[in-house]
């Protein structure tokens, strides 16, 4: 069994996981009926990717590993999500500049990761390439209505883009899995993307009228599993009913 | 318009409708149709969009990620529903803007069993199996209503609450089938949610107020109990063949009429929910006025950026 395999399938999955899960919370109770089909819409894509990765990790774990057993029975430090995709819906501005935070660089990691050397990975990367590029799309359209609104959209959404950037280095840092799995050419080099982040992420900034932060600390700990407080409780809501009723099937 | 030419259009319109002919938006139409339209209209379309929430309530909580998948999509089709409704209601010149006031000031109502609370994962196949279940009987036959606008979104909203009510019942089915406590929970479900589901139907037909000028438009063809008994019949062999109990001890089979017999419903408990003092009337109504209250400087500053870009591309274009 390649751990570093599998440890590096959970870097990427239970991102789309805990940003899935944060974006179910909003369901029902969007500002208009049309964005609250669209952010359904992206949770539903990023659930559909969790699956397919979490079955391809069960497999290589095989024993009584599903992808319900990976998604819902590992305790806090064994989810490898960013900080990033675990923090609250504030408001509209903070969970679209989160979602385009995340966006950009998840279209970047997935161009690359279609040309891996794991057949399987290539595959879910390329089937999601299609579905993550309408999530760049949405998010940004978003930032740049927001940004070059009104007076009060543009401060609610400078204020998310100064609170969560300290969240963005995180996504470039580099696991011991990581490393391992890309000198193998099955991972991506993250390293190698963020130049090209910051440049783009900066560009429809510019264009949406918002400053772009200059901070030099950032915070990192999720890919190492040292989440903020507020995973306990994500974790919490979303395994209860595996949590209650324990080895049934729904 | 003379009284002699509205006459003459008066009765142009109800030849149309004696001929099963579509009545479209640019037609003429009587005013009393119209306000009966925007009024059914627009009540199903709120009862589709205040129908998120009660389900909304287990997507962080859905025990499977195939389940949580499966709830986010049929919710997703719910938004979606909501959206042509509102579309079809606007073909009788009103705005989706003004039937969200009439929504949030209490004014226009939505189907009153979104009034109860889902407390476990099975709600989410009772909800299904039975609510969808009562919806469908109750807009199959609006696939063939008089209103063009309104039947061609019925026909696409009842090709999906089947596939929602099957989906329900298939919730239901694993539980029925699992352990104990499993079983217990889809019996609970069902014990809670089978009378509001037979009262989905809508008053007897003795207090229905609409019914008759309803049954003229062709906006109904049968009447609330003909369509109650429809949904009895239909749903007692589909509790029995999974095990669960119909939560009524007067429930029998009877072979002369070859009609399920039930109880008289607590019409009293209706009325109050239909009034506002169901179990959550003011959750519901209080988180779509949330939304749309927090909602509101995010739809500004898309009005204002919409106007933005339009003002620079009439500026490139001189």
């Amino acid at each position: 069994m390649n751990n570093n395999l599998i440890q590096y399938i959970y870097g990427i999955a239970d991102n789309s996981l805990i940003l899935g899960q944060r974006l179910g919370e909003l369901c029902g109770h969007g500002p208009s009926l049309e964005t609250d089909i669209a952010l359904t819409n992206i949770s539903l894509d990023l659930f559909g990717q969790v699956r397919s990765y979490y079955q391809y990790a069960a497999k290589i774990q095989g024993n009584d590993t599903t992808e319900d057993t990976i998604a819902f029975l590992r305790k806090e430090r064994e989810y490898k999500n960013v900080l990033l995709v675990e923090q609250p819906n504030a408001d509209f501005a903070y969970s679209i500049t989160r979602q385009f935070l995340f966006d950009m660089f998840h279209i970047e990691l997935l161009n690359e990761l279609q040309n891996s050397k794991d057949e399987t990975l290539a595959a879910i990367a390329k089937k999601s390439i299609k579905e993550v590029s309408y999530h760049v799309r949405f998010s940004s359209d978003w930032m740049r209505r927001l940004g070059d609104g009104t007076e009060e959209s543009n401060q609610r959404v400078q204020t998310a883009v100064n609170d969560l950037w300290v969240f963005t280095d995180e996504l470039f840092h580099q696991t011991d899995a990581d490393k391992a799995m890309v000198s193998e050419g099955i991972g991506v080099d993250v390293t190698q993307l963020k130049q090209s982040y910051y440049h783009k992420v900066s560009a429809i900034l510019e264009e949406a009228t918002i400053e772009v932060p200059k901070i030099e600390y950032f915070q990192k700990g999720g890919k190492q599993g040292i989440h903020s407080e507020y995973m306990g409780y994500i974790l919490n809501e979303m395994q209860y009913m595996q949590r209650t009723y324990p080895n049934m099937n729904w | 318009m003379s009284e002699k030419e509205i006459k003459s259009l008066e009765e142009i319109f109800e030849a149309k409708i004696a001929r099963d002919e579509k009545i479209e938006p640019k037609d003429w139409m009587p005013e009393k149709y119209r306000q009966t339209h925007i009024r059914q209209i627009s009540q199903h379309a709120h009862s589709e969009i205040v129908g998120m929430l009660p389900e909304g309530n287990w997507i962080t909580r859905a025990p499977s990620l195939k389940r949580k998948v499966a709830l986010l999509a049929k919710i997703q089709d719910e938004a979606g529903h909501g959206l042509y409704l509102y579309s079809a209601c606007e073909t009788l010149g009103i705005s989706r803007d003004e039937l969200y006031e009439q929504l949030h000031s209490g004014k226009a109502k939505y189907s009153s069993i979104f009034n109860y609370p889902t407390l476990t994962w099975a709600d989410m196949g009772a909800v299904g199996w039975l609510v969808d279940g009562a919806a469908i009987i109750n807009q199959v036959p609006l696939c063939a209503t008089s209103y063009g606008p309104y039947a061609r979104a019925m026909v696409r909203v009842c090709k999906e609450e089947s596939f929602h009510q099957r989906q329900g019942f298939q919730i239901m089915m694993t539980l029925a089938e699992g352990t104990p406590e499993q079983k217990e929970m889809a019996q609970d479900a069902l014990n809670r949610w089978w009378f509001p589901a037979l009262m989905m139907l809508g008053p007897t037909d003795d207090a229905s107020v609409h019914t008759a000028q309803s049954m003229k438009w062709k906006l109904k063809r049968k009447t609330n109990d003909e369509l109650r008994q429809q949904f009895v019949d239909q749903t007692v062999p589909q509790a029995e063949m999974i095990g669960l109990t119909i939560p009524d001890p007067n429930l029998k089979w009877n072979p002369e009429t070859k009609h399920y017999e039930f109880s008289e419903l607590d019409w009293e408990e209706f009325w109050q929910v239909v009034k506002g003092h169901g179990p959550c009337n003011k959750m519901r109504l209080d988180a779509r006025r949330n939304a749309w209250n927090n909602g509101e400087w995010v739809r500004n500053a898309a009005m204002a950026y919409a106007e933005k870009q339009e003002n620079r591309e009439v500026k490139q274009a001189i």
